[in-house]
């Protein structure tokens, strides 16, 4: 049984212009150990999946449904104290801006030990000793000094590693990462992410990694889902999914991204914006930005099926497997060739 | 603060000039006052956010600029752009010190000098028609009548991509990659020669960060723009640029041909950051390893001495890197314009996180391999 | 910190001389003679006179100032160093002593304020917060509602609607007069039920406008607030609503409503005029309008000096206050 499934998940925001649908259908699962990548653009769905299956969606005006199976248990139907037994304890959350994810009026001290009073019986002292001994994991320099500073006295990557000790306080069974390094600088992302995979390892969590960054996607995931307006386009594991891309949404993403690696002419670009998600379009989601546009992509929405003799990569698109194979191939040596 | 006199045809630091750079910047510092008092503010320290920056860009070329968040590569642009008052230096346009000229004689400069900002959402007034804002900087400088202007606003919008028929909308009703086309819109009305653009893609999604690029680069070729290209995105840098500088607590730590730099980086900061930059490639980034550098960037207030970035350096060298400071010169066996400010420059690259730990007992080394 | 606050002292003092520097100027520019006024009307010229330099203001502007200034500084060197009270100098009405005055009217407004102040609170906390909880709701919309009349209505008008129909039609308390918390003077009511009872309607008609400015502050406070980062983070925790709303909401939302309490209530100390003036109590508003009328400059600048004195300490109080409940707020 994995750990986590998530089965045809719907997340509905009612609004005065209508209904947005964040997350329309979306399935995934993720096994102990193991880190889940999600990608895709602002709006495309994947934090509010995520939201959903902690339950922090604002519960008015919002309606989910499907299934989001924890260890076997459904957390949608899950009532609300049952969840925030859960969160933070089972599962645990780590957010994008860490200047604004701690609570400025509280020592970080106070926060980490909230954190644990919340699901352990434990006096205030053990809590604190627990708090100290993950600040310190966390590589937070003379944690015992700071354990009673305030958040704006650390720098960005020092809070993001607060948060991360927040987040791993309880030994959680699963870690969701929200872009948890962008905002951070690049040496600073280096060593938040060292430091996930390392807890990762020490700690054998299973981690969700939200981000927009396919290089995020390729250090560190070991499967990848893609995400366009709400829907999953594209699900595999992560080297099958950079070796041989299917959807011509993965190959704009790919194009899209400026390399180091690479020393590219131009820069492939998806033309147009994202569609609203109050009216998607009819068909394929992708169809009026997609560059291979048939006629069946306009009325018949793709299902997710797995690609020709690969069952664990799946993919939505009515495109046939030469064309695929074409450019994909075409995409990948855009890049050999670039490279220096 | 006063500038002695240089001589017109070379800088501080003795690089010559031919004259037919576009812009000199030379030597030019930015020094934030930290002031203490009771009644009267006395000047206690210095927050030294640029601090003896000399570069040169030449017409039609484009200068990446890198680093983290509080290098001053920001408060560098802002000076160049004479927004910020710089403390020391100079700054040389078309030939022309600029450095200390009054609002109204920087006038005539200020057409050929155009700024793009990070966030498209801060800098467009809300309440302007888009039509407005664009023409703001030519009806500043008379240039044309109303019919003329509403004709070079709608030329403007199409060239930049959007529709001409929308220039009586607001801001708001467009998507952040659309108003970044305003604010490139915006910068072009006056024909300028060189456009500073600080951070410009770094709000914007992968697909439409693409579109933004792309623009920028056809604009180029288009218009013979010269842009100065500021951002923290290794990536973004390596596609736009001609020549790169990378910035560590004011100071230029590196600089040279995009390629130089990016294939064979000479500094270890330089290096650091190139290694933390996620591949987007599994096979690659698991073929590699990050260099982690360790803590935070020291404060500009109270840099460290000699070389800045010694408290973190994988190769520093006792008595030497924490006593003289390095300048920036060409090293070893890079290309002429490749200069870099480090004692132990990297041999070659990619190093080994071992590698990068220079042995103290091999110091002459470095210099003789390459 | 010390610093801070030596800084603050040296500043309030700058503000305290220019304040009454313009009430000074401005007394001069008036064209009445209070020499005339205090003389009566039977005076001739030289009875004016006379009056005049009894009351010293046939001499310059700057030495009148210096003279008020000087009395004003708790110690003299006239017959040795020594320490003195300070003094605002006397009515140029009733020759009575200006501290008195003051110290008579100070009691009743502030009475009216700091009480005013203690109900408004009591009706603003749960309307904002229970509005913030439930946006759009029926009682936010009913307490939005509220809180437009709250504002629009004038205190006179309710003043003199509360008296007529509670106090007179009602009978249920006095329609105006105050009653000494401590020592009642001969013959009239006193003691703290009584200082109550003749308080309700002027706190009441006092309280509504606060209490309408004031729901509306801390729900919008309280609805930004929600939105935080934290807040999520707080939940994501697990953390239980109740416990959100104390430990991560509702302290930050009300760090800000501090400041404004601060400044208002020392506002409201130079004097509730209009409630004052309904209920005729003799508080510091009602008394400047009195003085006013009566070009009596020495009651009127003690008063400016009393009003300017608590504005200065209670933001000063304020600000000390918020240095201690926001951590990120250091005093340099």
């Amino acid at each position: 049984m994995p750990l986590l499934e998530v089965k045809d998940l719907k997340t509905y925001f009612a609004t005065g212009d209508g209904v947005v649908k964040a997350v329309d259908g979306v399935s995934f699962s993720i096994e102990k150990g193991q880190t889940l990548g999600i990608v895709g653009e602002s709006g495309s769905g994947k934090s509010v999946t995520c939201l959903t299956i902690m339950g922090l969606n604002p519960k008015r005006r919002t309606t989910s449904t499907g299934e989001a199976l924890f260890n076997g248990e459904d957390l949608l139907k899950a009532s609300p104290s049952r969840l925030r037994e859960i969160r933070g304890n089972d599962i645990a959350m780590i957010f994008q801006d860490p200047m604004t994810s701690l609570n400025p009026v509280h020592t970080v001290g106070t926060q980490l030990v909230e954190a644990v009073t919340l699901h352990r019986n434990v006096s205030r002292g053990q809590a604190k000793k627990r708090a100290l001994e993950l600040l310190k994991q966390v590589g937070i320099p003379r944690a015992e000094r700071r354990i009673d500073d305030y958040p704006h006295q650390f720098s960005g990557g020092m809070r993001q590693r607060v948060m991360i000790a927040m987040a791993l306080i309880n030994d959680p069974d699963l870690l969701i990462a929200d872009e948890p390094t962008t905002a951070l600088d690049v040496t600073t992302q280096a060593q938040i992410l060292t430091l996930i995979e390392k807890l990762q390892s020490d700690y054998d969590s299973a981690v969700i990694m939200i981000t927009h960054d396919l290089g995020v996607i390729a250090e560190i995931a070991d499967d990848v889902v893609v995400m366009y307006a709400a829907e999953v386009v594209e699900k595999s594991p992560v080297d099958r999914i950079f070796k041989k891309p299917h959807h011509p949404y993965t190959w704009g993403l790919m194009g899209s991204l400026p390399r180091l690696d690479a020393d590219l002419e131009r820069l492939t670009q998806i033309p147009g914006q994202p569609p609203s998600l109050l009216r998607p379009p009819a068909g394929c989601r992708f169809n009026p930005r997609c560059a291979y546009v048939m006629d069946v992509c306009r009325t018949k929405a793709p299902p997710l099926e797995p690609v020709r003799g690969d069952a664990t990569h799946l993919q939505a698109c009515h495109l046939d497997e030469e064309t695929k194979d074409r450019e994909a191939a075409r995409l990948l040596h855009m890049f050999a060739s670039g490279a220096a | 603060m006063t500038t002695p006199a240089q001589p017109p045809n070379e800088t501080a630091d003795g690089t010559p000039l031919t004259g037919d750079e576009l812009l000199v910047v030379d030597g030019l510092q930015k020094y934030f006052p930290i002031t203490r008092g009771i009644i009267f503010q006395k000047q206690i320290a210095a927050v030294q956010a640029v601090d003896g920056v000399t570069f040169t860009v030449n017409e039609g070329e484009t200068l990446g600029v890198v680093g983290e968040s509080g290098c001053g590569k920001s408060t560098m642009a802002r000076c160049v752009m004479k927004l910020l008052e710089p403390t020391g230096g100079r700054i040389l346009f078309r030939g022309r010190d600029i450095t200390n000229l009054s609002r109204s004689a920087m006038r005539p400069y200020r057409r050929e000098m155009m700024m793009i900002f990070q966030d498209p959402y801060a800098s467009l007034n809300p309440r302007k028609r888009v039509g407005f804002i664009v023409a703001e900087a030519l009806e500043l400088h008379k240039l044309g009548t109303q019919a003329e202007i509403k004709r070079r606003v709608q030329e403007l919008l199409e060239v930049v991509g959007l529709n001409p028929e929308h220039y009586n909308r607001f801001p708001h009703e467009f998507s952040g990659g659309q108003r970044q086309r305003i604010g490139i819109a915006r910068a072009l009305a006056v024909n300028p020669k060189l456009i500073v653009c600080d951070e410009p893609v770094s709000a914007l999604d992968v697909s439409v960060q693409a579109q933004v690029l792309n623009l920028l680069k056809d604009l180029q070729r288009d218009f013979n723009l010269t842009f100065i290209f500021i951002a923290h995105d290794l990536n973004v840098v390596r596609y736009i640029s001609d020549r790169v500088l990378v910035m560590y607590l004011g100071q230029i730590v590196e600089s040279g041909d995009r390629n130089n730099l990016y294939d064979s980086p000479q500094h270890p900061y330089t290096g650091a950051l190139l290694s933390a930059v996620p591949v987007a490639d599994p096979e690659v980034s698991r073929g590699r390893q990050r260099i982690v550098l360790e803590g935070d960037v020291p404060s500009p207030i109270n840099p460290p001495k000699a070389c800045r970035f010694h408290p973190r350096c994988p190769r520093f060298v006792e008595g030497r890197c924490d006593v003289e400071p390095p300048e920036l010169v060409l090293r070893g066996a890079a290309a002429p314009d490749h200069l870099t400010r480090c004692h132990y420059p990297l041999e070659r690259w990619p190093l080994t996180v071992d590698e990068m730990r220079r042995r103290e007992e091999a110091p002459a080394a470095a210099a003789s391999e390459g | 910190m010390v610093r801070y606050i030596i800084r603050r002292c040296i500043w309030a003092a700058a503000l305290f001389i220019v304040v009454t520097m313009i009430g000074f100027v401005l007394f001069y520019l008036i064209p009445a003679d209070p020499a005339k006024f205090a003389c009566g009307r039977a005076c001739d010229e030289a009875q004016v006179q006379k009056v005049a330099h009894y009351l010293g203001t046939d001499r310059p502007l700057y030495v009148q100032y210096g003279r008020f200034l000087g009395r004003l500084v708790p110690f003299s060197f006239s017959g040795g160093p020594h320490f003195k009270a300070p003094n605002l100098g006397h009515s140029f009405v009733n020759r009575q002593p200006v501290t008195s005055i003051v110290g008579a009217a100070a009691p009743v407004t502030a009475s009216l304020v700091f009480g005013g102040m203690i109900l408004w609170m009591m009706i603003a906390l749960p309307i904002g917060i229970l509005s913030a909880i439930r946006p759009r709701s029926l009682l936010d919309r009913f307490s939005m509602t509220g809180v437009l009349i709250g504002i629009s209505a004038h205190p006179v008008w309710l003043g003199l609607i509360a008296s007529y129909l509670i106090g007179y039609r009602l009978g249920w308390t006095p329609i105006a007069g105050y009653a000494n918390f401590f020592h009642p003077l001969y013959a009239q009511p006193g003691g703290p039920v009584q200082w109550a009872y003749h308080l309700i309607l002027p706190w009441i008609t006092f309280a509504i406008l606060f209490a309408a400015v004031y729901v509306r502050m801390i729900r919008a406070n309280v609805l930004e607030t929600m939105n935080e980062d934290y807040v999520r983070t707080a939940r994501a925790k697990g953390a239980p609503e109740a416990r959100v709303m104390r430990a991560h909401i509702l302290r930050n939302a009300l760090l800000p409503v501090v400041t404004m309490l601060g400044m208002d209530v020392g506002l409201a100390l130079g004097g509730a005029v209009f409630t004052e003036s309904v209920y005729s109590l003799n508080g510091l508003g009602y008394q400047t309008i009195q003085s006013l009328n009566n070009y009596d400059s020495p009651t009127v600048l003690g008063i400016l000096v009393f009003a300017t004195t608590a504005i200065i300490v209670l933001n000063l109080v304020v600000d000390l206050l918020y240095a201690w409940i926001d951590p990120r707020i250091r005093l340099t």
